[in-house]
């Protein structure tokens, strides 16, 4: 085992992430649970960006990883007041009953 | 000099009785509309005191019109002697009109239209006279037009009236056409439209002995003078055009407007004289519009419509004169023909007004007893255009059919046959009208004094009309060849006129009845040509447009293809539709199944190469 | 020893991870979060961004998720109704199917990237909250503007959003 890890492992973890945070993201029926799914697939993205910041030996990565970060914060906030508002007037909280705009 | 205020001051009649007409008073409508037209009458006899004795042309420059590289059109205004001449004539003949239209039109619905249009009229007609190039003479061409449009439409709650005033204008528009193309080859040719240039650079021109490019501006100059004036084959819109007033068909349709295209022609003279071909082109039609339109007279039995066709006879002298050199012969009929055509227009007028309407020969008879001065009038009328010296009508014929003479014996004989005719079917109205007995129902009253006091002026210058010497007065424009002394052509022509009453009388006085089958059979030749525009150019247009364009094109075609669009627009949105399923899921389905074709997209793109 | 430290700690996100898209009830899902992105703050730190990994914690374990876990805690939120129906297909030829399709990518990505030096804890010395505040003021002013705007409108939104009457 060297002592340095391959960057490529980082990549592949973070992959990985994605991944789950996709399946969580369609399979899910809860809406809570779909939005934990969304900010699983942020953190992999933000992984990433580290690491290529690493590799190429620049700093931009991680303000990018920063600002996913604020944007992020921004959106659970408005996203789980939404999940209220949507709680109060359709009193369920799983996706499949809010479906009044079928055509 | 101020030359402009003669047009302009009916121009403001016009204004003001147009726009503030439908409020005021009858008196006050009268004193604008009458005063504005005698305003400018004595403006132009001042004007021409002042001018005389008129050697040159007299020429007045307002501002450039158009300036476009070498080519200069500027508004001017100009004045000679034959200019001098049509001035009076419309001056004159026009407030005569003019004041007859008071008793005339005095229980009419929109009184002050009729004097605001009659007014405009005048406006276009005097700057049609003054001008001193061709497109100012095209603009008051185009004027005139359109107020005859405008008042044989006057009762335009008539559906016979609009179509008769839709089909002047339409017959009109075409003659204009051949005019327009005239201007454009003259601009061409000369570089210029005005009179005085294009003309002296013509005269040294060599005469045309086939047809080149003077034949060819003469000719569509002579499509443009048959629109307005009436000839073969563009006259079938002047007896349509008697559904106008009376007042209208004497004025516009007998005294100025028409004979436009005579002025025209006369003006265009130096142009003329130099192509032949034309000028034979001219005479012909005008000979063979005299004889048409006299054969089809005889059989008419509307009073108007028998003056109608007489004024299209009546033009066709003009030309007569005109084609075969006589330019001042011809003019001086014009004039001639102004005084006793109105004359008879405004008398038949005074006979319909004593009928209350009725305009049928069959139904008059005697009125002699009823309206003395109409019927003296008249007579003093029918005896000037039957040629019988020392009437007005005499003097002018005789000078035409002289000219004609000298040019072609076979015109001459045509000539003197027309003026027979001409003879006859005008006492045929008048023997129809005034003497036998009264055959229809209503009572018969004289006309007021406002229109019977212009009918004793018409007549008296009918009768001592003729000895104003215009071939003499527009010698320096037109030279008079020295007559070869021919005193029996004069002595023919008359006596043509005489056989021509004599047979008249006999005809309707003397034997009643005997003539009528044969005037009826010739009734089918007045609507000749237009059944051949009917057939060869009405019927195929409607044609084409109704089943060709309406049907095939529009409805069809484009039609089609609008809402083809909109029935696959709805067909592709109700495929798409189908997407929006409500379900959240599916959506993000879609969601990951798009990004995952965009990094496809993006990594066989070579972006990561 | 880095290795060591980086499998141990991928390995807690992973499980994590699965263990999120897994779980019923939604309180466990929000906790196997909260791992994960501790696990990953570890990470960070290994990568040389410490302003990141204490912004990770900070921020996104401290704010966010304990966000989420008060709105589960005040929408009452209870378990599924049934866990995901996974037919016995899936479960088990659809587990080596994944693992082969993670084994092709792992694959294909170390294949295509370019043979550089691997990750030294303390090699990247840049990620310090000195320089990120330098560049954030100077270089990316705009964004970091529009940002704060941005959780302006957030604030604004949710406010109205999550009123009694709306």
């Amino acid at each position: 085992m060297p002592t340095s890890v391959p960057m490529s492992w980082y990549l592949i973890l973070s992959a990985i992430l994605f991944g789950l945070g996709v399946a969580g993201f369609i399979y899910r029926r809860n809406i809570i649970t779909v939005f934990m799914s969304i900010e699983l697939m942020l953190n992999a993205v933000n992984l990433t960006f580290i690491t290529f910041s690493y590799t190429l030996k620049q700093v931009d990565g991680h303000i990018f990883s920063f600002f996913v970060m604020v944007v992020a914060a921004a959106e659970a906030a408005v996203g789980l007041a939404i999940i209220l508002t949507v709680f109060k007037n359709r009193d369920t909280l799983m996706i499949d009953d809010v479906s009044s705009m079928k055509y | 000099m101020y030359l402009w205020l003669i047009p302009i001051l009916p121009f403001l009649g016009f204004l003001i009785n147009g726009l503030f007409g439908r409020r005021m008073p009858k008196s006050m409508i009268n004193v604008f509309a009458i005063g504005s037209v005698t305003l400018s009458f004595l403006w132009a006899v001042k004007t021409l005191v002042g001018l005389s004795p008129l050697e040159t042309k007299y020429i007045e420059h307002y501002f450039t019109w158009i300036q476009s590289g070498t080519l200069n059109i500027s508004i001017d205004f100009a004045v000679d002697r034959l200019t001098a001449v049509m001035l009076m004539v419309v001056t004159g003949v026009g407030l005569l009109i003019h004041i007859y239209s008071i008793g005339y039109m005095a229980h009419e619905d929109g009184y002050y239209r009729f004097f605001a249009y009659l007014n405009l009229f005048m406006f276009f007609m005097l700057v049609l006279v003054l001008a001193q190039n061709f497109l100012v003479l095209f603009v008051g061409w185009e004027g005139v037009g359109l107020c005859s449009y405008l008042l044989i439409g006057y009762y335009f709650l008539e559906q016979f009236a609009t179509n008769a005033g839709n089909k002047a204008f339409i017959v009109n528009r075409i003659g204009d056409f051949g005019f327009s193309l005239a201007i454009f080859l003259i601009v061409r040719q000369f570089g210029s439209v005005d009179f005085t240039k294009v003309f002296d650079a013509a005269k040294p021109m060599p005469t045309e002995a086939s047809a080149g490019i003077l034949t060819t501006i003469c000719l569509l100059l002579l499509v443009g003078a048959a629109g307005k004036s009436a000839q073969l084959p563009l006259y079938v819109w002047l007896p349509d055009a008697m559904a106008g007033p009376t007042p209208v068909s004497a004025l516009i349709h007998a005294a100025t407007m028409v004979t436009a295209g005579v002025y025209m022609t006369a003006r265009s003279a130096a142009l003329f004289t130099h192509a032949p071909i034309a000028m034979d082109t001219v005479a012909v039609i005008g000979l063979a519009t005299a004889i048409f339109a006299a054969i089809i007279g005889v059989s008419q039995n509307d009073i108007k419509k028998v003056f109608a066709y007489s004024t299209v006879s009546q033009l066709g002298y003009m030309f007569l004169g005109a084609g075969v050199g006589a330019f001042s012969a011809g003019i001086f009929h014009l004039m001639t023909h102004a005084f006793f055509k109105a004359l008879l227009f405004l008398g038949a007028g005074s006979v319909i007004h004593a009928l209350s309407g009725e305009q049928d020969l069959r139904q008059m008879g005697g009125l002699r007893k009823y309206t003395p001065i109409t019927f003296f009038t008249l007579m003093c009328a029918g005896i000037a255009i039957a040629g019988i010296p020392p009437f007005a009508g005499f003097f002018s014929k005789d000078e035409i059919l002289a000219a004609a003479f000298e040019r072609a014996p076979w015109m001459y004989w045509l000539g003197v046959f027309t003026a027979g005719l001409t003879a006859f079917y005008v006492f045929r109205a008048l023997f129809l009208a005034f003497f036998g007995e009264y055959r229809g129902h209503h009572h018969p009253h004289e006309s007021p004094a406002s229109m019977t006091l212009p009918l004793v002026v018409l007549a008296l210058l009918s009768a001592g009309g003729g000895f104003i010497n215009v071939p003499r007065w527009l010698e320096p424009l037109f030279p008079v060849k020295t007559e070869a002394g021919n005193e029996w052509l004069m002595y023919v022509s008359v006596a043509a006129g005489v056989i021509g009453i004599a047979v008249a009388y006999v005809c309707y006085i003397a034997r009643p009845g005997i003539a009528d089958s044969f005037t009826a059979s010739l009734s089918g030749l007045a609507t000749l040509f237009d059944r051949i525009y009917n057939a060869f150019i009405v019927v195929p247009v409607v044609t084409i447009s109704r089943v060709f364009l309406w049907r095939g094109v529009d409805a069809g075609l484009i039609d089609g293809i609008v809402n083809g669009a909109g029935s696959r627009s709805r067909g592709v949105g109700n495929i798409l539709k189908l997407l929006q399923s409500g379900n959240i899921r599916s959506y993000a389905a879609w969601v990951v199944l798009g990004s995952v074709l965009l990094l496809l997209a993006i990594g066989f793109g070579g972006a990561t190469r | 020893m880095t290795a060591l430290i980086f499998l141990i700690f991928a390995g807690i996100a992973v499980f994590c991870g699965i263990s999120l898209v897994a779980q019923t009830h939604p309180i466990a899902s929000a906790l196997s979060l909260i791992g994960v992105m501790g696990s990953l703050a570890i990470l960070y730190l290994q990568l040389g961004g410490e302003f990141i990994a204490a912004a990770q914690v900070i921020v996104y374990a401290g704010a966010i998720m304990v966000l989420f876990v008060f709105v589960i805690m005040l929408l009452n939120a209870g378990a599924e109704g049934t866990s995901l129906q996974i037919s016995n297909f899936a479960k088990y030829v659809g587990i080596f199917l994944l693992a082969a399709f993670l084994g092709l990518i792992s694959f294909v990505i170390q294949a295509m990237l370019p043979k550089t030096e691997g990750v030294v804890f303390g090699a990247f010395r840049d990620g310090t909250a000195l320089n990120i505040g330098r560049k954030l003021f100077t270089t990316y002013l705009l964004p970091f503007e529009v940002t704060s705007v941005l959780i302006l409108i957030a604030i604004l939104g949710a406010m109205v959003l999550a009123r009694k009457e709306i």
